[in-house]
Formats: structure tokens, sequence, C-alpha cells
């Protein structure tokens, strides 16, 4: 088998990068999958689409990626709901240095267009009632951040993408890529092998091992980020209240459930996707300590899913001076899914030889060699 | 009884016609009809419903019920409050 360029992972980076490459004309696309469609970090994540960043990029992505987000629907003539419901964000700050933070960093999401806004402790108990006024002392709002359906937002790519030629391969592993005078040759699976010259590295969780299959050195590590959800009940809260202090994000899903996260201290790095009843009580406790009347929520299910972290806590966006035609998505440090237009997008500009929409020279991988980042991202939970 | 009318996820309002329709799509896996039409996903975490998809993926595939994969089991068992897992927290201290 041939094919043009070889996508592996089919989460939604993959989906989206297959989609926009199709999109702009490419034909003998082929994405391979090791299991099922969403089955990795995608369909594990918050559903939450955010754009109160701290730096500048994370900003500018995020905020371009809702304007896709807004016409996802249509434009990929999608049958099911993909569920965005912009409702806001609502950050809340519990420190004194929180609160100067949140102010600098709704300036610049400002100076960016991003409606975001700075509120006393009174507006934000307007926007949540049911908020413990004496957990946060101010909090930032953006009304258009919000929720999105991760799997339906997935397959609405995916189908587009199929609708287009790109051919996906799903439960096929690929275990070797060929690498001969630099230059990429072939790409081999579980059950085939393909000969390519461009592989896109959209692996998630996975993505440093299947830069090691072709010699690339990638400096980002997986670890577990726990998430529950509870029984559905009647809509109490729009927006997704979120902590970086107290570490919590929470949000009730249009389907009326709670869904709500924290990361663990100390996480062992790895690909271990378990639950704990660590995570369980940590969790209960800060959820019934910031929004009180969610104590009376069942929980129904725990989960765990990998955050693919970059050394500054952004993506890696970028191709290779070591080797021609590989080209990388990973390194979202768990934010891959609210970026994946731009993700989609930057890469098929990239991969076409054209003039990407937004200068990405900080997202290259190169950044890491002489340390030669300046931004990190603090607002990470 | 109309296939419109039968139940298989009683959580979450999945119909026989939901689930031949999905299949019918090319998702033939529990994992994957659970992420679309949240088969499973409801308070009985799949109890009532595990084996009615387990047997109606096995008809459709016509492969034996024992090669079709059931969904992947998470906790809890039963749903319990979250203020009553922060109460739990404390008697532990």
């Amino acid at each position: 088998m041939k094919a043009k360029i070889v996508i592996i992972g089919a989460g939604i980076s993959g989906a989206g990068i297959a989609y926009n490459l199709a999109n702009k004309g490419m034909k003998d696309i082929v994405v391979f999958d090791a299991s099922y469609l969403t089955s990795g970090a995608t369909g594990r994540c918050g559903a939450g689409i955010r754009q109160q960043w701290s730096s500048k990029m994370n900003c500018i992505l995020a905020k371009k990626s809702v304007d896709f987000f807004e016409t996802a629907q249509e434009v990929l003539e999608y049958p099911r709901s993909v569920e965005f419901k912009q409702e806001g964000y609502l950050i809340v700050a519990t420190t004194k240095e929180e609160d100067l933070q949140f102010t600098e960093n709704v300036k610049l999401q400002q100076s960016l267009g991003i409606p975001a806004r700075k509120c006393t402790k009174e507006e934000a108990l307007e926007i949540v009632p049911h908020l413990n006024k004496d957990a946060f002392i101010s909090a930032t709002f953006c009304p258009t951040d919000g929720h999105l359906n991760p799997f339906t937002m997935t397959e609405a790519y995916y189908l587009a993408a199929k609708r287009m030629g790109v051919k996906f391969f799903f439960n096929e592993e690929v275990t070797e890529i060929v690498v001969n005078n630099n230059k990429i040759e072939k790409v081999i699976t579980n059950k085939r092998t393909v000969e390519t010259a461009m592989v896109v590295n959209a692996a998630g969780g996975h993505s440093k091992e299947v830069g090691d299959m072709a010699g690339i050195d990638i400096p980002v590590y997986s670890e577990n980020h726990e998430i529950l959800v509870t029984e559905p009940v009647e809509k109490i809260q729009g927006p997704m209240v979120i902590s970086f202090s107290l570490n919590i994000y929470c949000q009730q899903v249009p389907h009326g459930s709670f869904i709500m996260g924290r990361s663990t201290a100390d996480q062992v790095r790895g690909h271990d996707v378990g639950s704990t009843h660590e995570f369980l009580d940590e969790m209960a406790k800060t959820a019934v300590h910031i929004l009180p009347p969610l104590g009376d929520l069942r929980v129904v299910r725990q989960w765990g899913g990998s955050y693919n972290n970059s050394p500054d806590r952004q993506p890696i966006i970028s191709d290779c001076s070591e080797l021609p035609g590989f080209y990388l998505a990973c390194g979202f440090s768990g934010h891959g899914f609210m970026f994946a237009p731009m993700t989609g997008l930057l890469l098929s500009e990239m991969i076409m030889g054209e003039k990407t929409s937004i200068d990405i020279k900080e997202l290259h991988i190169d950044r890491f060699k002489n340390s030669d980042f300046t931004t990190y991202e603090r607002n990470v939970v | 009884m109309s296939k419109k009318d039968t139940i298989i996820c009683r959580c979450e309002d999945v119909t026989l016609e939901d689930v031949e329709a999905i299949m019918n799509e090319g998702y033939t896996s529990f994992e994957e009809i659970k992420r679309i039409l949240r088969v499973g996903m409801g308070p009985c975490q799949g109890n009532t419903c595990g084996q009615l998809l387990q047997r109606e993926i096995s008809k459709f595939l016509k492969v034996p019920l024992n090669e079709v994969e059931t969904h992947k089991v998470r906790p809890l068992i039963t749903g319990v409050k979250l203020k009553s897992i922060v109460e739990a927290t404390k008697d532990e201290s």
C-alpha cells in the first residue's frame, strides 16, 4: 500500500489534521489508530473549551479554535450534534497572587479580542449563585468559553474526512517507521506496510514512543489525570467553574451530569489511566467546598486519561529539522481537544508548504533545544 | 413489539432502533456505541444494557456471544453522594 501521508492517531488532532489536509485537496491520506475512535485522551477529556490563558500563543490558538467550533456543525455537515454550549468559564481566584495574575491575564486576553472580564465576588455569585462565597476572592469570566462533546466533535471531523477520501484504519497499531538516509520510507503496522514519505505524529499519550520510532526525541511525557461524572440533574450551572489554586474544574454538561477533574500531586509518569479512591476523596472535598450543593449529587463513574505534557505546557505543532516529512502535533498538556481546529489548520498549511495563518515559530520543537522558550503556561489544572 | 419501543438502555433511553441504526453506520463495539449513544453511561453502569447490547452486536456481526467484548467496568459500583464521600474521609483521619 502507498500513501501520500500517514497520520498516527485518530483522536481530535489526527482527525482534524486529516480533515484539513483533505480539504486542501491532498489525496491518499491514511490514518491509523491503535484502538477505536476517541479511545484515547480525546474521549477521556473534560469537554471544556476555554480561551482564558496566560500565554499569548495559547490565547490565540484557543480563540481561533472557538471561531471554528461555532461553525463546525454546518461546515462539517455533521448529522448529530457537537453540543457546543457557550455559557462561559468562570475562573475563581483564591489568593492575592492569583487575583493579580488574573488581572494581567484579562488584559492580555482582551487585547487579543477575547471577551473575558474581571469579576468581583458579587458579580461572580450572580453568574454562579451556588458558589461558596467564602471560597474565593475574585474571578474572571469569558462568556464565549464553554462545552463541546469530544465524541461527536471528533466523529464530525472523522466523517467529513472520510467523505473526502481519507482512509481510516482502527485497531491497527503502528509498530515501526522505516527511515533511510534521513528520509521516511515506510510505516509498518501490525497488519500492513505502507510506503510513504510523510508521517504526522498525533499519537497523544503515546507521541513520545512514536517519535522514538522515527529517531526523534520529543521532550514530552504522559501522566494520568483523573475525572468523574455524576448522575444527570436539572440544569443549575451554566459555566465551567475552575480554580488553579484549589485544583478543580467542574461543569454541568448539556446532558445534565456534572463532570469534574483535578490533577494529582507528584503523579507518576506513564501510560496508566486507572482510577483511584484518593482522587475520589480529594475531588469530593474540593467540589463540595467550592460548590456546596453538589454534595447531594451521586457520583456515577470515574476514569482517567493522559495529559501529554511539554516542558512549557504549550503544544508542539512543528516539522522536524532532523527528519524532513516528520510532523508533530503533541505535548498539548491537557488541551489538545480545545486547540484542535488550529492544530489541524496550521499543520496542514505547513505540510502543504503554505504560509501558516499565524507565526508558530514558538511552537516548534527546536524551542526546547537551547531551553529557548520564554513563556510558561501557568493556567493549567 | 416495535423496535422503536424496545428499550435497550433504560438509563439513557436508548432503543433497539437506535442501536441497529448505529451498527449500520459501522460502529459495532460496545465502547464505540457507548460514546455516541451514551448506552451504558447511566447510573446502572451498563448492568442492564450490557448483556442486551452484547447480544444485539453478536446477532448483527453473526459471531458467537462470547466473542463480543463487554464494556469497560469502571468504579463506582453504585452511585454515592459527593458529601457522603467527604464525610467518609473525615472518619478516616
